[in-house]
């Protein structure tokens, strides 16, 4: 008997063996979790010793800086241990029932919190630095996220995000720097996403070409095409391949704001087109005509054929949508970061995005929330290796992944996928 | 290559068998061959497309460019073509002059082939293997590099073995590592229904950081180096060459010998059948009360264990060492190989030879005419494309195939 069952509001519970067997393996992590920030991470730090946090974003002083958070490292760790190690014993013992999940979260993010400040003893470490980089790292993966939501909501798996990215990554370049600008550059990727996705939608649509299949296909294309012409023609052409990055357009009060504002409001275009992108997705997938339909078709095509829906023009219409955010969104890896395409750039971040679909929960803000955890973990990863700490940068450049593969084999809750997910349709 | 060709009656003329056999074969061959074609034929308007003088021509003198074109094409695909089979009037050279270093000379480019399919033989009987048990392997990547990681270490740190103890030894290790890292995606299916295709993409990258921490771990990396490279394995895990002065090795017939057992194993053994029956139908093989998971794990095993191999063979038989750059996407192009077979181990040997003479042709056309290697990538991508929608085919050729294949569909939602 777990705590579950009885704390389980509503009588008859039935309790699934996985989910106990979930709740138990959560318990002895948290306490692995307890033991390294109590006895491993301590280690030879002197116990007097400071970790400082800036709050303040670089450039000049603004009117609402916070002053830098300083925190003694080695009593900070054993308090984290204790919370750690109590929720831990709770969890093993008694099980948080429905609560589970803000556990997981609370503990997670206490034990991130004793890392930095392990990473910065001694040290001053930028926080909001760490927070800018976080939603700047997302935002590729949020729009290869999208993009896959897009296609999956309708019935069709789209494993090309990748290619899609890295396309859009090398045609933003090329165009923005041929016609000198960057927001032509953006369209002209967005049109490459979208003659992908066409091929996309016609083998898996028309031919009934397995999905995966299809999308393994444009994967491998793009890596083929875009290295082919980096190396015929871009390396020796650097006209080419330098185009014109997007500026930071602060927006004005909203940038002001202490944290938020320099994380969501102080940044280049494409942050913005991300964040609009995720309300007209959630508004038109969950409020109209359209996203019910889209919805329907996602779950039982048949039903919704025979309600008469056009299956196979929806599931067109959503790849090609899909195809249109994926190329946009690759351009950020050139035009929004860091200017001229190199081979192979997009380095799986569609694949991290079609992760952070699924742990999301196929919507547009779980998504988002999603990408932000992996663009943390790559965020982390890139300013850790900057304050030259033990872990060598190998095992943090794992990260995202190793989170992306607990997140499919659903250690951290599982995930209702749209049911006719990846299924042909062939009309009778 | 085909389907089991079917038994003609007793009486029938030896003849007739035979042509039987041969219509069957040629049909089978029909859409593999014309799918090759038609990847040639876009990979050709690619290179012309791609070509700045043949656009600069475009604009002064449109009838000269075409011949601009032409040329272009008629080089690079001849030296693909020559660095992959050779130059006939090097053969006939050396032929004729009867001279040693003449023979070595015209037979590098079939050496060099050879050289490349092993590993392509390896990798394409892994995604084969997988695809026949309903798994799609895209992991065979990684799990190349762990095999080979593994392999190096035996090679370097075991000394003093005679060689035929140690090379089955490093062989054996290259198996088991990558049989380790095709584990992991076959439990998490089993045990959780996680997708093994985004298991195994994960898995590559944690595998490449994996490995280049390795190789710069003190031990492993060469001494006095700083780069990732590991120590040089002792002689006597290399594999001989074929013929000296060549780089041909035995690793080969370990390949073939690979598809002979792979063969075996799935058309002859009952492991192998109930791996086909869950690839097959999963609820039918159940029901029959085959182990779905135990089925999956093992598939998922032996198809790394196999990728493994591949990088085995690089370590014993060309690099002597492991380094980063030890593949150059062997475990990808297994995929295209394995569509193109069809996931039949006789037809993986033919396809891996047939990628492994554009990946050795591809080095001479990239020095001598500019044309970058990666349009091997691109040509592979469109056979893929090419194999896997056969009504593509048809229609571009206005012929008919046979409905020989149902693609199979792995694409069933990602777990979780």
């Amino acid at each position: 008997m777990t705590a579950e069952a009885v704390t389980a509001r509503g009588g008859l519970t039935l309790i699934d063996p996985a989910t106990i067997r979930r709740q138990r393996s959560f318990g002895v992590f948290y306490l692995v979790l307890a033991v390294i920030a109590a006895l491993i991470l301590p280690n030879g730090i002197d116990p007097g010793a400071n970790s400082t946090f800036t709050l303040k974003p670089a450039g000049p002083p603004g009117p609402f800086d916070l002053p830098n958070l300083v925190v003694p490292t080695q009593i900070t760790l054993y308090a984290i241990a204790i919370l750690c190690g109590a929720l831990g014993a709770i969890q093993l013992f008694r099980g948080f029932g429905s609560r589970w999940a803000v556990i997981l979260g609370i503990v997670a993010a206490a034990f991130v919190f004793g890392f930095l400040t392990w990473a910065a003893a001694d040290k001053s470490m930028s926080l909001i630095g760490v927070l800018q980089l976080t939603v700047q790292r997302a935002t590729p993966i949020t729009f290869g996220a999208l993009s896959g939501l897009l296609c999956e909501r309708a019935g069709v798996v789209n494993i090309a995000i990748e290619g899609m990215l890295l396309s859009g990554a090398f045609t933003g370049a090329v165009v923005a720097s041929v016609t000198g600008s960057n927001l032509v550059g953006l369209v002209g990727a967005g049109f490459v996403g979208l003659a992908l996705a066409s091929v996309l939608a016609i083998l898996a649509i028309r031919y009934r070409v397995d999905q995966i299949i299809a999308g393994t296909v444009i994967n491998i294309f793009a890596a083929g095409i875009t290295s082919f012409v980096l190396t015929r023609i871009l390396n020796d052409h650097d006209e080419l391949n330098s185009p014109e990055r997007f500026s930071v357009v602060p927006i004005p009060v909203l940038s002001g704001i202490p944290i938020i504002g320099p994380m969501f409001f102080n940044s280049n275009l494409l942050l913005y087109v991300i964040l609009v992108l995720i309300g007209v997705i959630h508004y038109v997938l969950f409020y109209t005509r359209w996203g019910l339909r889209v919805r329907a078709v996602g779950e039982h095509p048949r039903a919704a054929d025979t309600a008469g829906i056009d299956v196979l023009r929806i599931r067109y219409v959503q790849v090609m949508l899909g195809g249109l955010v994926a190329g946009v969104g690759g351009a950020y890896f050139t035009l929004g970061s860091t200017g001229s395409f190199e081979r192979d750039m997009t380095a799986g971040r569609g694949f991290i995005g079609l992760a952070a679909m699924i742990f999301g929960g196929y919507t547009p803000i779980g998504s988002y929330l999603a990408s932000l955890v992996f663009g943390f973990a790559d965020a982390l990863q890139a300013r850790l290796s900057i304050l030259n700490i033990a872990v060598p940068s190998e095992f943090l450049l794992m990260v995202p992944y190793i989170v992306t593969i607990g997140v499919v084999a659903g250690l951290v809750g599982r995930v209702r996928i749209p049911a006719a997910d990846g299924r042909p349709y062939e009309k009778e | 290559m085909t389907a089991e060709p079917r038994t003609p009656p007793p009486s029938a003329d030896i003849n007739q068998r035979i042509l039987a056999a041969l219509r069957e074969t040629g049909r089978g061959l029909l859409v593999p061959v014309l799918a090759v074609f038609s990847a040639l034929v876009i990979g050709a308007i690619v290179i012309v497309l791609s070509d700045l003088t043949f656009i600069d021509r475009l604009r002064t003198d449109p009838g000269d460019a075409i011949g601009v074109a032409l040329k272009g094409v008629a080089n690079a695909y001849g030296a693909l073509i020559g660095g992959a089979i050779g130059d006939p009037s090097a053969y006939l050279h050396a032929f004729q002059t009867g001279d040693a270093e003449a023979y070595r000379t015209a037979f590098t480019p079939l050496s060099e082939t050879l050289l490349a399919a092993t590993p392509l033989i390896f990798t394409g009987l892994a995604v084969a293997l997988g695809f026949q048990s309903g798994l799609f392997n895209i992991g065979a990547e990684g799990q190349l590099f762990i095999g080979a990681t593994v392999a190096t270490f035996l090679g370097f740190a075991v000394t003093g073995l005679p060689w035929f103890v140690h090379l089955p030894l490093v062989i054996a290790g290259g198996f088991v590592g990558g049989a380790l890292w095709g584990f992991i995606p076959g439990f998490l299916k089993a045990r959780t229904g996680a997708h093994e295709v985004i298991v195994t993409i994960m898995l590559n990258y944690i595998a490449y950081q994996l490995v280049s921490f390795i190789l710069t771990f003190p031990g492993y990396q060469r001494e006095g180096r700083s780069d990732p490279i590991s120590k040089i394995t002792e002689a006597s895990s290399w594999y001989p060459p074929l013929v000296d002065g060549l780089r041909a090795n035995w690793g080969i017939f370990l390949a073939l010998a690979a598809a002979a057992v792979v063969s075996w194993f799935l058309y002859r053994s009952t492991k192998g059948f109930e791996f086909r029956a869950v690839g097959l139908n999963p609820s039918g093989a159940r029901y029959a009360g085959i182990s779905i998971a135990s089925s999956t794990v093992l598939a998922m095993m032996l198809s790394g264990g196999l990728a493994g191999l591949a990088g085995t063979s690089q370590v014993l038989g060309v690099t002597h060492f492991m380094s980063s750059g030890i593949s150059p996407g062997f475990g990808f192009d297994g995929i295209a190989i394995a569509l193109i077979a069809r996931s039949r181990p006789r037809g993986v040997v033919l396809a891996a030879l047939l990628f492994g003479a554009m990946r050795a042709g591809s080095t001479p056309m990239q020095s001598t005419t500019g044309v970058p290697i990666d349009l091997v990538v691109v040509i592979q991508a469109l056979v893929i494309m090419f194999v896997a929608a056969p009504a593509l085919v048809r229609g571009i050729y206005r012929i008919k195939i046979p409905q020989t294949t149902g693609t199979e569909v792995f694409s069933k939602g990602w777990g979780g």
